[in-house]
Parts: C-alpha cells; structure tokens; sequence
C-alpha cells in the first residue's frame, strides 16, 4: 500500500487503439421504495487524451450519477448498474475487483466536486491532505509529502502556499478551497481529471479563474477532462465536446462550435435560447416551459416530449435513437433534421 | 511562534495524528479541537471539575499521600466513635479509620468508572462503526445485538448477573472482583455507546469529503479512521465523559446491594451499605463517604456538561 507505485495500473500494458475512456450504453437505476428510478439509460460518450468533454444537463439528469458510476464510488445499494461497460484504456472497470478499481482512482483517473468546502475533511489541515496522497500511494515521508503539497499549492496557484500549508479548510476562499480540491485531484497526474460543477458554488469572476486554471493544467499535463456541468456559458471557452443530457439519456452530441451555431436536439435549442442576451433588453426572458421528468415516472416515447416546442404525434410513442444527423454530431430526436435547419416549430 | 513560518516548522514532528492539529497555537483557534480546547479553557464549570478530579484520581493512585492509617486497621472498642481530633471522620462499625477507608474508597470507585468507560466505548466504537459502515444486514445484526443488552433493564440486569456469576470463586481477591464489576458493567452499557457511534458515523458517512477520498483512491480503512472515526468523536467524548460518573454510581449501588464490590475491596458503596442501620446513632460513618461519592460522580458529569458545551457549537 505504501509501496511507489511507478506504472499506476497494470492494464496500460498492451496498446490500446481506442479512446481513453469510454462509457457504452451504461445503465444506472436506483431501486427505492417508490419504485426504481432509472437515472442513466444508455449512455455512450469517450475522451481522449488533452480532450475535453463538457456533459450539459439539469438536475437528475444523470450527469453526475454517470461520473460517479465511473469512479465506482456511487452507493450501491441503492444504485445498480444495469449494464453496459465503461473503458479505461480499454480495460472494463465495471468487471474490475475492488482493490485493482481502488488503484486506478487517484491515478489514472480522479475526480473535483462541485462544493469544496464540504469535500475537503474540516479536521485535517490542508497541507496534511494534500500530502495524503503522496504519503499514501507513493509512500513519501511526511516531510516529502508536505513538500509535494507546497508544490502543488503553488502549481495551482495559491499564494504563499508555504505559509497556509497548515491552514485549515474553513480558512480559505471558495476559490481557493477549489484550487486545493484541484490539488488533490492531480497530485498523482491522473489521466483523466472529471470535474463535477466545479464552479458551481463559486461567484462568477472565479469561476473564470477556475476554468483558466483547470484549462492550463489540462495543457501541462494533456490529460482528458470531463467537465460536467448545467452551465452553458462555462463550457464555451473549455470544452472541445458536448454531451446534452436529459432524463438518463444523450439527447445530443456535437463539437461545441456545431452545437452553439446550430443546436440539432429540441432541449439544447431551448437550452441556448434561455440565455439572456444584450439585446433582449426590456423582454421576457426565455425558459423551457414544465419541469424535468420523474424519474421514478418517465414519459413515455422521448422524455422530453411533455415540454417539446416541436412535439408531433410519435414523439409521445417513440423513443428516439440517438443518430448521426450530419458528420461527427449525434441527436436523439425524431425531427433533428428539422430543428438543425431550423424549420421545424 | 506568531511567524506562519516558524509554525510550519514547528508543527511537522507532530504530523499524522489528530493532536497534530493542536500543534503550536498562534493565538487563534484553528482547528475544532483547538476550538473546544479555547472553549472548555474558558468555563470555569471545566476547571473546578477537573481539580476535583484530579484530586480523586491522585487519591486513587497514592491514598498514603492523604492519610498515614491502614484503613483495614480494626479496634472494635472504637466502634463508631464520632469524629474527633485522632479521627477527623470518627470510626466505623469495625472500629476502623473512616478518613482512611473514604480515601482509599477511591480507588474502587476511579477504576470502576475509567475502566467501565473505556471498555464500553471501546466495544462500543468497534460494533458502532462496524453496523454503520457496512450497513444492509450487518448493520441489523449489530443493531439487534445491541438492543437485546439495552432492553435489559440497567441495575436488574447487573444484579442478576452479579449474583450468578459472582460465587464463581471461593475467595476471589480485590482485582477479580472490581474486573467482574467492570465488565458487568460494560457489557450492560456498550450498546449505547454502539448506538450513538453508529448514528454519528451515519450522520458523516455521506458527507462529500468522503464521497472525494474514495473518489481519490483511500482504502476502506483510511476512511474509517481518517475520515470518518475523527469527525464523529465529539459526541462520543461527551457521553463518555458523562457516563463515567454514571458507572461510578452504579458501583456503589450494586455495591450498597450486595452484589457489586465487597471486602476485601474498599468501595463508598460498602462503606454506605454497613452502616444504613446506624444512621441515627452514627451518622459520620455513612456521611463522609456519601459526600465523597456524591463529589465525584458531580465532578465527572459537571467534567461530561463542560466538554458537550465546548463539542457542541449549538450549545454556546
């Protein structure tokens, strides 16, 4: 346990061809006792490395459950997974053992959560935390491991690092409990770095400083970033790829130019309108109309059809496929071609 | 020790452990055992309780220090004889040293109360954090376990296990009887420790900081003992330190009984139970150890009320 661990898993040894991570037709549901909740329902995305993958959704859509899914730390029971197989440099994860899956969180791949504060322990000081992941899995001493975290510190960015090594949580800023959380996370290079709102809980100036951060390290390190997130403004800038969920499903997929210049699903489309602009000064501002679905109670055919502004007869029997609509971009919507030329509605 | 930097340096011999972050103070508190500790410091309630105890615990440890009488010494011409210059609390029935078998009395009572608690808590934690943290049945079956001892009612159960278990031996010396006592005791009271562990470990267990250690790779182990045991202790200090006066109590009632400590063993509880009959004629020889029983138990619970205030931010 405390050995130096050099080559982190030993699955990397054959070349692999495929992308880094790969998440196929992953199945998640949550049995409770008003019935089963199917949260993830097929979804299939990748990343490679230096690549960033922005996962868009609201609440309960499944986003945040795929990722946990994917570190294996979702509580089970009451989360199942159904089915489906989630590669890590062409090794399933789901079929792993424990111990070797343990191995590979941290290292090869690590995780950022949405509200630092609550994800960094309140009795250890920081410093002791950061150096915890030497100390750990690379058997540093405690006085090694300190100077690793102070590296770190600086690496992302906090000033005089040296100084609040011994500081607790609770006497940082949101951004800089961020930053620490991002210290941690790649303290041992992991390979792919998923970020659950990890701006989330920040006001807007540091949100930016947040996404430059995350955005630099990625460069450094060329790892694989998955950035989920229900805001739009901040993948913009990050992210190479985007993945629109809703109600357990990819409804669209695109490069980020494609999907803003023109949305090829109904939800993003909604999606995209909802964001204020300049000049809709003195308007209402536009929202998809209803609420997200129950996922306990999913309606039927496409998911989204109860708030669809372009819902026609099969949309309330059918569900749609997710299906290449024009080069690398993918919708699950049965009139995509409609919407991406706009003229459906 | 007011330089960040000289602190830094300072503090990295004691790296790893909890007390670490009681390291070097520059002033202010920092982590939430510096924040108790500058809490408790500040109730007088925690520093008359704890010169109370330490009183009784050096009493427990060294009673020739407060008296140069062997408390077994028996002249029975001097049966209840009241307190005078000779006998600062008079004789007993046995016409021995009442001064001397109050201070020796103690020792019974301190062992029986620390050890009762750290056994208690002990198993307690372990059954605690084993149902919390594995949950589903395991869970169930250390919740069961536990009620089963709870459902016995506290002195009842004591006494009938006491009263069967007891004769084991024809002459059992003083370490036998208090360790008997002792565990009785302890077997009676872990499930509550178990109970609050769990429920504290449970009220923890789902906290992000933990959903992140696993997500970084910490092992089942790690997050017991770095994440999960440290941010659910408080509670668990508290009714620990309160409880101990709890089982010093009930000591000397099992023992004012019958069933608890007898002789060789020198207990307050004895001491109150022989001399019940001579209350009007003698009362010195059941006062004195009354008071000192009554002072104890009152110091260890005011020591229990001063921690939950200083753990408890609710409270201040």
């Amino acid at each position: 346990m405390t050995k130096a661990v050099t080559e982190p898993v030993s699955s990397g040894d054959r070349p692999y061809s495929g992308s880094l991570l790969e998440v196929e037709d992953l199945q998640v549901e949550f049995r409770t006792q008003a019935g089963v909740a199917k949260a993830v329902n097929g979804v299939t995305y990748s990343v490679d490395a230096g690549e960033t993958l922005a996962v868009l959704g609201e609440s309960g859509s499944g986003k945040s459950v795929t990722a946990q899914t994917i570190m294996g730390i979702l509580d089970m029971p009451p989360g199942v997974v159904r089915g489906g197989r989630i590669r890590f440099r062409g090794v399933d994860l789901l079929t792993m053992p424990e111990a070797e899956r343990r191995k590979i969180r941290g290292e090869g791949i690590s995780m950022i959560f949405q509200d630092a504060l609550s994800a960094l322990n309140p009795l250890f000081p920081v410093g002791w935390q950061i150096g915890e992941m030497f100390r750990v899995h690379r058997g540093l001493s405690k006085k090694q491991a300190y100077a690793k975290a102070v590296e770190l510190m600086d690496r992302v960015r906090i000033p005089a690092a040296k100084q609040r090594l011994r500081d607790f949580p609770h006497q940082f800023s949101g951004g800089m409990r961020q930053r620490i959380m991002i210290a941690m996370a790649i303290a041992l290079d992991p390979e792919v770095l998923i970020a659950d709102e990890p701006t989330t809980a920040l006001d807007v100036t540091v949100q930016a400083q947040i996404m430059d951060l995350l955005a630099e390290l990625q460069r450094e390190s060329n790892m694989a970033l998955i950035l989920i997130t229900h805001d739009l403004g901040v993948v913009a800038d990050v992210a190479h790829k985007i993945a629109v969920m809703y109600g357990g499903r990819i409804v669209e997929q695109a490069s980020v130019f494609d999907l803003y210049a023109k949305p090829a699903h109904p939800y993003t489309k909604g999606l995209l309108d909802s964001i204020p602009r300049v000049d809709q000064k003195g308007q209402d501002l536009f929202a998809i109309k209803g609420i997200p679905p129950n996922l306990l109670h999913m309606p039927s055919g496409c998911a989204f059809h109860p708030r669809c502004v372009f819902k026609r007869d099969n949309c309330t029997t059918d569900v749609p496929a997710l299906l290449t609509v024009e080069g690398p971009r993918r919708s699950a919507c049965h009139y995509s071609r409609e919407v991406l030329d706009g003229v459906a509605g | 020790m007011s330089d960040p930097v000289t602190i830094q340096t300072a503090g990295v011999a004691a790296g790893g452990e909890v007390q670490e972050t009681t390291a070097p103070g520059s002033g202010k508190p920092r982590s939430l055992w510096q924040d108790a500790w500058a809490e408790l410091r500040k109730q007088p309630l925690f520093w008359i309780s704890l010169a109370l105890l330490a009183v009784f615990i050096v009493m427990a440890i060294f009673p020739q220090l407060f008296t140069g009488k062997d408390p077994a010494f028996a002249e029975l011409r001097r049966s209840l004889e009241p307190p005078s210059a000779a006998a600062w609390f008079g004789y007993d029935l046995q016409g021995r040293d009442v001064y001397a078998r109050t201070i020796y009395g103690a020792r019974a009572s301190v062992v029986v109360g620390v050890l009762t608690t750290v056994l208690a808590v002990l198993v307690g934690v372990i059954m605690g954090v084993i149902g919390g943290f594995a949950g589903g049945w395991v869970d169930s079956l250390t919740s069961r376990i536990g009620e089963i001892f709870i459902g016995v009612p506290y002195l009842l159960g004591a006494i009938l296990i006491l009263s069967t278990v007891a004769p084991a031996q024809e002459n059992p010396g003083a370490v036998l009887i208090t360790a008997v006592v002792i565990i009785v005791l302890s077997v009676l009271s872990w499930p509550i420790v178990a109970r609050i562990a769990r429920s504290s470990l449970l009220s923890v267990k789902h906290a992000d900081y933990v959903l992140a250690a696993r997500a970084l790779g910490a092992s089942p182990g790690r997050i017991i003992f770095r994440h999960l045991l440290p941010n659910s202790l408080a509670p668990i200090i508290v009714v620990a330190t309160i409880s101990m006066g709890s089982y010093i109590s009930a000591e000397a009632t099992l023992s004012f009984l019958g069933v608890g400590l007898r002789a060789p063993v020198i207990s307050w509880g004895i001491a109150i139970a022989d001399h019940t009959d001579y209350l009007r004629t003698a009362l010195h020889a059941m006062l004195f150890p009354s008071i000192f029983l009554s002072v104890c138990v009152l110091a260890f619970v005011m020591l229990g009320d001063a921690v939950r205030s200083a753990l408890d931010p609710k409270l201040r």
